[in-house]
């Protein structure tokens, strides 16, 4: 009965478009029909507020929407309500007046329920179609997509006539054939079914599965077999094309997970590479990289947009110091015994994670996203990639190709390879090897505090950051060739794929424990890696 | 004292050995005694709960002579022992878990709790035999053997040394803590294998049975020694030590050295497995957390502040290393990792050779200083 209602009463005004003026007079009566607590009459009231042609409709049914409009108690005026420190900061549905403040008691708000919140988005959506913004236009099509009432329907056909915009054009002529692949008309049916199959929206697919099929009673629920062929068709062509996305979007969760992975990798490729020292605190370097981007967004807090910029020279500075530390106080008297240096670095990885428990507590510390690194790019309905990942993914290259170039253009590039080559001969030739050591595993380190900034932005900050990666990242240094960046590159990449390509057919855990029983058959094979270091170096 | 030639003959020049024996044989008598005889209201009254600690330490002591017989005298550092030590853990937490019965929670005949729990319908094949102990017995030993065997086969013939075995021995115990994690791994997932009620129809929780699994333990350390010393005077042992310090040169006379790094791989392997059974029904629960790597690496450090390549610095190292974890992670909980961390940086910084290697580095010092004195 209500919905009949609802239904003429939307009618109306598209037969009657042209007759009146808006009137101020019936804005406020109408307007407070929504002072009512009946949702019922809330809900008429809002159809007759949407046949007015008002220009204050919109932001009314908006304020409900949102919970912001109240009414007062005295006068049973609609007013737009903000929350301040002393009570309620009111503003004039009508004129858009201030007026003052007012204190909790003294108003009511316009409550709503889930049934009304959703014709109240249906309704928003149907004014916002005649919007001079595409963007809301577009917003809104889609919005009406979703849930569709005849009505609307009648809205959108108006809108395909006069619309000029092709990504509107485009979904209002699938939201159409979404309520044609109903109708009774052959052709029109076929014709829906065509567009549908070109569409990826969620909804086509089960329009179109649904004319496939069967009754209780084992009749198909269509009985023409040629629209059901045009569907199984268009069922085929759709569920390709999911799939062909749904492959795209696997390989990009890979292609982020393996730039995490070399982002951590690449700076133990330097470490453990270059100098053969084992560096079990490189986890815990990138904790430290994590918790300087929290400090520096506790320091900066009105800038979380750059913060993350300023956290990236921090970080290598903070770790690779840490790093330089570490290498003086410890690692400097352990060379050639690298089973010792594994088990020092341990200790001090045991050292820092308890030293960040103490300062910073046990619990996990939230790290902001800045706001152009949230959000997603949408490709379309089926694909979107979170700008976050993309950013790390860049981020991961850009450190690569840095650090590449470091050790090949510069002259301590030089001299580093000069002693991971031939330490004796090295320091013959004058390079002052204790000096290229400690800077080389400051590298290295620092490296690892820019891998903790990029992970600040994916994972919890927390004191367990560092032993999460740690067993994967030695993985693909392993795989990838010790001493050789490209390997590194390589080894992180494919893992981080390969990883999860296979979580959909086994499982995230499962996933993890077969890449790394096939590192364990791999190194069987090739016990030094895909990319092997050649020469003398690589006998010890 | 001791029961036959043949240990007199395998502890010749073994001091420590010997003292080693003679003070498991003081415990052996000394603990039950003062904690069945003498009644708690004395000051000499040894509680229930020692008993039970002391005995974990002498598994642990026997899992670190077991790491000590592959690291210290066949230069293979595990750092996945700890894997082999849990698998035998799980083969007895099976056992008593069967043996709980209609007593569970949920009262089924067969099925252990967390199966019910789970819906689980039938016992998984698995499972099977895990009602009778001799079975459970042999598993203890076989299971982490036979993936000793397997992953060593592997990993030997290929000839990965150094720290990549140690890196890929750490990949198998994570995989393994994944593994075993997961609930459709039939081994009560996150929550493992707990509620223990009886072992060979003995109450778990009674005096008798405690001192009885402390007895047990203290025989397995001497037996686990005495094999391990064994193997180490042999001339096995002689190559293996030759292995460790040039492996290439063994190769070349004409050993085969991987079979020689396998045999002790497995061997060691068996005895951490018997370690773990005999842990398990002593704390009363085994969970995946013991595959972790960290357990694995904790390990390492027990032997190296004893001394590796000594065996009883091994055990020396387990006990006090732990008798510190226990005492610390009561007293100031925030210290514990800071102390452990400055363990293994301290140790492996300034006592390359662990505790016994410190004390032989002193004695002649001492000796030659005591001798001009009275010179």
């Amino acid at each position: 009965m209500l919905r009949l209602l609802v239904f003429l009463l939307a009618c109306l005004p598209l037969a009657t478009a042209v007759a009146a003026p808006p009137d101020s007079a019936d804005f406020e009566t109408t307007l407070a029909g929504l002072t009512q607590s009946s949702f019922k009459k809330k809900t008429a009231a809002v159809s007759a507020l949407t046949e007015l042609k008002d220009e204050r409709v919109f932001a009314v049914l908006n304020a409900m929407l949102e919970s912001r409009l109240y009414y007062r108690k005295s006068d049973k005026r609609v007013v737009y309500a903000e929350k301040t420190s002393a009570g309620y900061r009111i503003t004039d549905t009508l004129s858009g007046q201030d007026l003052g403040s007012a204190e909790k008691r003294e108003l009511k708000k316009v409550s709503t329920n889930n049934k009304l919140r959703k014709y109240l988005r249906g309704r928003i959506a149907t004014l916002s179609l005649a919007n001079e913004d595409p963007e809301i236009r577009l917003h809104a099509v889609n919005q009406i997509t979703t849930s569709m009432t005849p009505e609307s329907v009648v809205a959108l056909r108006k809108l395909r006539f006069t619309e000029t915009n092709p990504e509107i054009r485009k979904a209002l002529d699938e939201a159409i054939a979404l309520v044609d692949v109903t109708s009774d008309d052959k052709k029109t049916r076929l014709k829906a079914i065509e567009t549908l199959a070109e569409s990826l929206r969620p909804e086509s697919r089960a329009a179109i599965s649904s004319l496939l099929e069967k009754d209780g009673s084992g009749e198909w629920r269509v009985a023409d077999a040629d629209i059901r062929r045009e569907a199984q068709r268009a069922l085929t062509q759709i569920d390709e094309r999911v799939e062909f996305y749904g492959f795209i979007e696997t390989t990009f969760f890979g292609l982020s997970l393996g730039s995490v992975l070399l982002l951590i990798a690449v700076g133990l490729a330097i470490t453990f590479g270059v100098m053969g020292v084992i560096n079990m605190a490189h986890g815990e370097l990138m904790m430290l990289g994590a918790y300087t981007t929290y400090v520096i967004q506790q320091l900066m807090p009105n800038h979380i947009d750059i913060s993350v910029l300023v956290a990236i020279p921090a970080a290598f500075i903070v770790a690779g110091l840490v790093g330089i530390a570490i290498e003086r106080g410890v690692i400097r008297f352990l060379y050639g015994r690298p089973l010792e240096t594994l088990l020092a670095t341990f200790g001090i990885s045991l050292v820092l994670q308890q030293l960040v428990r103490s300062i910073f507590s046990p619990l996990n510390r939230a790290v902001e996203t800045p706001s152009w690194m949230s959000g997603s790019l949408e490709i379309n309905s089926a694909l979107s990639l979170t700008y976050n990942r993309l950013y790390i993914i860049v981020f991961a290259l850009l450190v690569f190709t840095a650090l590449l170039l470091v050790l090949k253009k510069t002259s301590l590039g030089l001299q580093v390879r000069a002693v991971s080559q031939n330490r004796t001969m090295a320091r013959a030739m004058g390079i002052r090897t204790e000096w290229v050591d400690a800077l080389t595993f400051g590298l290295g380190s620092g490296i690892a505090g820019v891998a903790g900034v990029a992970l600040s932005q994916l994972t919890n900050v927390g004191p367990n950051l560092g032993q999460a990666y740690i067993v994967d990242s030695f993985m693909v240094v392993v795989f990838g060739g010790v001493g050789n960046l490209w390997g590194t590159l390589v080894g992180a990449f494919s893992l981080g794929v390969g990883n999860k390509y296979l979580e959909p057919y086994a499982g995230a855990v499962l996933a993890k424990i077969l890449v790394l029983i096939f590192i364990i058959l791999f190194i069987q094979k090739r016990p030094r890696g895909l990319f092997p270091q050649k020469g003398r170096a690589a006998e010890s | 004292m001791r029961n036959g030639p043949v240990i007199f003959r395998i502890l010749e020049d073994d001091k420590g050995g010997q003292a080693l024996m003679l003070a498991l044989l003081i415990v052996a008598v000394v603990i039950p005694l003062f904690n069945l005889a003498v009644p708690q209201s004395s000051a000499l009254h040894v509680s229930t709960y020692t008993v039970t600690l002391l005995g974990k330490y002498l598994a642990f002591a026997l899992l670190a002579v077991a790491l000590d017989l592959v690291w210290g005298y066949c230069g293979i550092l595990s750092l996945g022992h700890g894997a082999f030590f849990a698998l035998g853990g799980y083969a007895m937490g099976m056992y008593l878990m069967r043996q709980i019965g209609e007593r569970g929670v949920y009262g089924d005949p067969v099925l252990p709790d967390f199966m019910v729990f789970l819906n689980w319908t039938e016992l998984p094949w698995y499972w099977y035999g895990f009602d009778m102990f001799w079975f459970a017995a042999i598993m203890v030993m076989l299971v982490p053997g036979l993936l000793a065997f397997v992953f060593g086969w592997l990993a030997f013939r290929s000839r990965v040394t150094g720290v990549y075995l140690s890196i890929i021995t750490q990949a198998l115990t994570y995989a393994l803590m994944l593994a075993f994690f997961r609930n459709e791994m039939g081994f009560g997932g996150n929550n493992g294998l707990t509620d223990f009620k009886d072992i060979l129809g003995f109450d778990l929780q009674s005096d008798a049975t405690r001192i009885g699994l402390f007895l047990a333990s203290t025989m397995a350390l001497a037996g686990g020694y005495l094999l391990s010393r064994y193997v180490v005077n042999s001339k096995l042992g002689r190559v293996v030590v030759a292995i460790r310090d040039a492996e290439d040169r063994v190769r070349f006379i004409g050993y085969k050295v991987e079979s020689y790094k396998l045999w002790v791989f497995v061997l060691s392997a068996v005895l951490a497995g018997i370690a773990g059974a005999l842990y398990v029904p002593q704390v009363g629960i085994i969970n995946p957390s013991e595959f972790s790597p960290l357990n694995s690496i904790e390990l390492v450090v027990w032997v190296a502040v004893g001394g590796r390549g000594y065996l009883f610095g091994a055990v020396i190292g387990a006990v006090l290393v732990n008798y510190a974890k226990t005492y610390f992670t009561g007293a100031f909980p925030e210290v514990w990792l800071y102390a452990l961390g400055a363990l293994f940086i301290v140790v492996t910084v300034f006592l390359p050779r662990g505790l016994v290697g410190l004390y032989n580095q002193l004695r002649p010092r001492f000796r030659a200083r005591v001798g001009s004195e009275q010179a």
